[in-house]
C-alpha cells in the first residue's frame, strides 16, 4: 500500500516538472520558429511545432535596422563598462568590512545595510543623478547601480571566511592591507569575483529603468528600450516599414515575425553562454545564501 | 547633571572608579590599563554659559584621540579602499534620502530644494483623501496578497519535488531549464506575454483551437492579476529554488534514516523534517518578501498595464511614476513615495519582531 503511494507520487512529480520544463521552454522555442517561419502561413495558425517556409529574411531585417544594431551595441559597452565598475567598487566596499579589524566596520556595516530597507525613491535619486550633471550620458548608467547591497554581503560573506592566518602570515612579511589584498586575497577570491561579473552583467544587459528615466537620445538606447518601443509598445512604423520592404525583395514576413526575431535577437547572447555558465551561478548564490 | 563633550554626545558626570573609560561611542577596549585612571570627575559650570571640564576629562579625551588615531593609522590601507563605495553610499543611497524633503516642500526647479516653500503635509493629505488612494492600496495591497499566498511558497514547492528526484542526471537537467528565465529581462518577458496572448498569438488559437471565444487578455483588468502573478511564478520559481535546495542539502540525512524506521512514509517525511530542516530560511526570505511588499514588481506592471486595466493594475510605484516622474510633480511623487517606503519599512520591522518573538529565523 505504501509502496504504490510512493510509487504513484514518483509518477505524478516526473509529471509535474517535466510540464514545467515544457512550460518554460516552448515558449522561447515558439519564439523561434515563429521569427523563422513564412509570414502568411504564421498568420494562418499553421506553426506550432515545426517552423514554416523556412526563411532568414527577419533576421536580416533586424540586422539592416541601424536603431537595433547601435542599441545592442550600446548594451554591450554598458554592459561591460558597468560590470567593471561594479565589481571594483562592490569589492573595494566588501573587503574592508569583511576585516574585523576594521575600526568602525559595525557602524559602517550598519549604514550601508539600511539602505537595503529604506531608500529615497525614483524621483530623488533622479535629483541627484541629475543635480551631478550625469542625466543623459552613460554615467547615469553605469554609476548608480555600481553597488548592490545584497551582492556586497555576498562578497563580504565570502572574504569573512577565509582563514584569518592568511593576514597574519602577510603582516609578520610586513605586507601591509593594500598588498595582502593584491597579492594574497583576490587571488583566492576569483570564484566570487566570477560570481559577482555574472551578476552584475545579467543586471546591466537587462536592464532597461534607468535607461528609461535617464536617457533622452534614440542613439544612447541600449537595446532593451529598443525593444520595448518596438514589441510591447508596438512602435510599428519600423517593423511594418521593415517587414514591407523585405517583402518587395520576395520575402514573406509580418511585423510579429519581426518582433520575435528582436526578443530572439535579445536573448541569444544569454542562451549561448548560460549553459556553460550556468553552474558558476548556482555556486554563486551558495556561497551567499547560507552563511549570510 | 550633563554636559556636553565635544563629540556631541551627552554624557553623566561622575564615572565609575573602576572603568573609568567608559565614554564615548568609540567601541574601546574599555579596561585597557593603559588608560590613565581618572582622578577628581568633576565638572565646573560657571553661569551655564561657559562650561569647563576637569583635568581628568582632557586627559581622558586626549587618550581616546589617541587610540582613534592609532586605529585609523593602522587601517589607513582599509579607510583608503572604503573612501569610494563610502562616498557612493553618502550621494546615491542618503543624498536622496535628504532629498526626500521635497515631500514636505512646493519644490519649484528653479528654486531648488533649499528656497522651495515649505508646505509641511500638504502632499500627503492629497494623496490620502484622494478618491483614488484606496483603488491604489487595494490593488497594491491585493496583488501582493496573491504573491504572498502563489509566489512565495512555489520555489519551496518545486525544491521539495525536486528534492524527491533520486536520478541524477534528470534532476540537474529540470534545475537548469527552470532557472533559464530568471535570466530573461523584464522587457523580454512582458515582450513575450504581449505577443503570446495577443489576439492573434497562440493562447488565443489555442482557446480558439478548444471553441472558445477569443479573449483580450491584456485588455480585461479581471485577467491582469493573474497574468501578473502566473508569470512571476513562471520566471523566478527555479532561481528561487537554489536557496531551498541548499537548505535542503543541510539537513541532516541520519533523520530521514530513523524516521523510516519508526514508519513514516515520504510525506510524513516531509512533514516532520524537511520542513522544519528549512523552516529558517523559509522565515527569513519571508521576512525580506515583505520588506518588498509595496515596491513590487513596478517595470513589468509599467510594462503590461493599459488605461484598460489601471482598475486593477495601478499600484502605488506605477502612480508614482506616472504622476511624479511622467506629470513632473516632483513633490507629489515624492510624497507618496516617501509614504510607501516608510509602510514598507514598519512592516519589515514590525514583521521581523513577529518573527523572533515567534522564535523564527530574524533578519537582525
Amino acid at each position: 500500500m505504501r509502496k504504490e503511494g510512493s510509487r504513484l507520487f514518483d509518477v505524478l512529480n516526473y509529471a509535474i516538472l517535466i510540464a514545467l520544463c515544457l512550460s518554460i521552454l516552448y515558449p522561447l522555442y515558439y519564439m523561434l520558429i515563429i521569427s523563422i517561419s513564412d509570414g502568411q502561413a504564421v498568420g494562418r495558425g499553421e506553426v506550432s511545432f515545426f517552423p514554416q517556409g523556412i526563411t532568414f529574411a527577419t533576421y536580416k531585417v533586424i540586422l539592416d535596422n541601424p536603431d537595433f544594431l547601435m542599441s545592442y551595441k550600446n548594451t554591450f559597452i554598458y554592459t561591460i563598462a558597468g560590470t567593471l565598475i561594479a565589481v571594483c567598487m562592490t569589492t573595494l566596499c566588501a573587503y574592508p568590512l569583511s576585516r574585523s579589524k576594521f575600526f568602525g566596520r559595525t557602524a559602517l556595516t550598519a549604514i550601508i545595510i539600511f539602505t537595503m530597507f529604506f531608500e529615497g525613491g525614483i524621483i530623488p535619486s533622479y535629483m541627484i543623478v541629475n543635480g551631478l550633471g550625469m542625466v543623459n550620458t552613460v554615467w547615469a548608467i553605469l554609476i548608480p547601480p555600481a553597488i548592490s547591497v545584497w551582492y556586497m554581503i555576498i562578497m563580504r560573506t565570502f572574504f569573512q571566511q577565509l582563514p584569518n592566518e592568511l593576514h597574519e602570515s602577510g603582516y609578520v612579511d610586513g605586507a601591509n592591507d593594500l598588498q595582502i589584498f593584491l597579492r594574497i586575497i583576490l587571488p583566492l577570491s576569483v570564484p566570487v569575483l566570477a560570481t559577482m561579473v555574472l551578476f552584475y552583467a545579467v543586471w546591466h544587459w537587462n536592464s532597461f529603468f534607468p535607461a528609461m528615466i535617464y536617457l533622452n537620445e534614440k542613439i544612447k538606447y541600449p537595446v532593451q528600450i529598443i525593444m520595448r518601443n518596438m514589441v510591447i509598445q508596438g512602435e510599428l512604423s519600423s517593423t511594418q516599414s521593415a517587414a514591407a520592404e523585405a517583402n518587395a525583395l520576395g520575402a514573406n514576413i509580418t511585423g510579429l515575425n519581426i518582433k520575435y526575431a528582436i526578443i530572439f535577437a535579445t536573448i541569444l547572447p544569454i542562451l549561448v553562454v548560460y549553459p556553460f555558465i550556468q553552474k558558476y551561478f548556482v555556486k554563486g548564490m551558495m556561497i551567499g545564501s547560507l552563511k549570510g | 547633571m550633563f554636559f556636553r563633550s565635544n563629540r556631541g554626545i551627552a554624557m553623566e558626570s561622575g564615572f565609575s572608579r573602576d572603568n573609568p573609560c567608559k565614554v564615548g561611542i568609540w567601541r574601546i577596549k574599555r579596561r585597557d590599563a593603559r588608560c590613565p585612571p581618572i582622578e577628581t570627575p568633576l565638572i565646573i559650570r560657571s553661569n551655564g554659559a561657559e562650561e569647563a571640564v576637569s583635568h581628568a576629562f582632557v586627559q581622558q579625551l586626549a587618550w581616546e584621540g589617541s587610540i582613534i588615531l592609532k586605529q585609523i593609522k593602522d587601517n589607513r590601507y582599509l579607510f583608503l579602499m572604503f573612501a569610494l563605495p563610502f562616498i557612493y553610499f553618502i550621494v546615491f543611497k542618503y543624498g536622496p534620502m535628504f532629498g526626500l524633503l521635497i515631500a514636505f516642500k512646493d519644490y519649484n526647479v528653479m528654486k531648488g530644494v533649499f528656497r522651495s516653500e515649505w508646505v509641511g503635509f500638504h502632499h500627503f493629505k492629497q494623496f490620502i483623501f484622494d478618491p483614488y488612494f484606496w483603488k491604489l492600496v487595494r490593488n497594491t495591497v491585493v496583488i501582493n496578497v496573491y504573491m504572498l499566498v502563489f509566489y512565495f511558497p512555489a520555489p519551496i514547492i518545486l525544491a521539495l519535488l525536486l528534492n524527491e528526484i533520486r536520478k541524477g542526471m534528470f534532476k540537474r537537467f529540470v534545475q537548469s531549464v527552470s532557472y533559464l528565465p530568471h535570466f530573461l529581462s523584464t522587457v523580454v518577458v512582458c515582450g513575450m506575454i504581449v505577443n503570446l496572448l495577443a489576439s492573434d498569438g497562440i493562447v488565443n488559437q489555442v482557446v480558439q483551437a478548444f471553441g472558445g471565444e477569443h479573449i483580450p487578455f491584456l485588455m480585461l483588468s479581471d485577467w491582469f492579476r493573474t497574468i501578473y502573478v502566473s508569470t512571476e511564478v513562471w520566471q523566478k520559481i527555479g532561481w528561487g529554488s537554489i536557496i531551498y535546495l541548499a537548505a535542503l542539502a543541510g539537513v541532516d540525512p541520519s533523520l530521514y534514516e530513523s524516521a523510516r524506521l519508526d514508519g513514516a512514509n515520504r510525506w510524513k517525511q516531509v512533514l516532520h523534517i524537511t520542513l522544519p530542516g528549512i523552516a529558517p530560511v523559509i522565515s527569513i526570505l519571508f521576512l525580506l518578501t515583505l520588506g518588498d511588499i509595496l515596491s513590487i514588481g513596478y517595470e513589468k506592471i509599467l510594462l503590461l498595464y493599459t488605461g484598460a486595466t489601471y482598475e486593477t493594475a495601478d499600484v502605488i510605484s506605477t502612480y508614482i511614476y506616472r504622476r511624479g516622474v511622467l506629470g513632473a510633480d516632483f513633490s507629489y511623487g515624492t510624497a507618496v513615495g516617501l509614504f510607501q517606503s516608510i509602510i514598507a519599512f514598519v512592516l519589515i520591522y514590525g514583521a521581523n519582531k513577529g518573527a523572533k518573538r515567534l522564535g523564527a529565523a530574524s533578519l537582525w
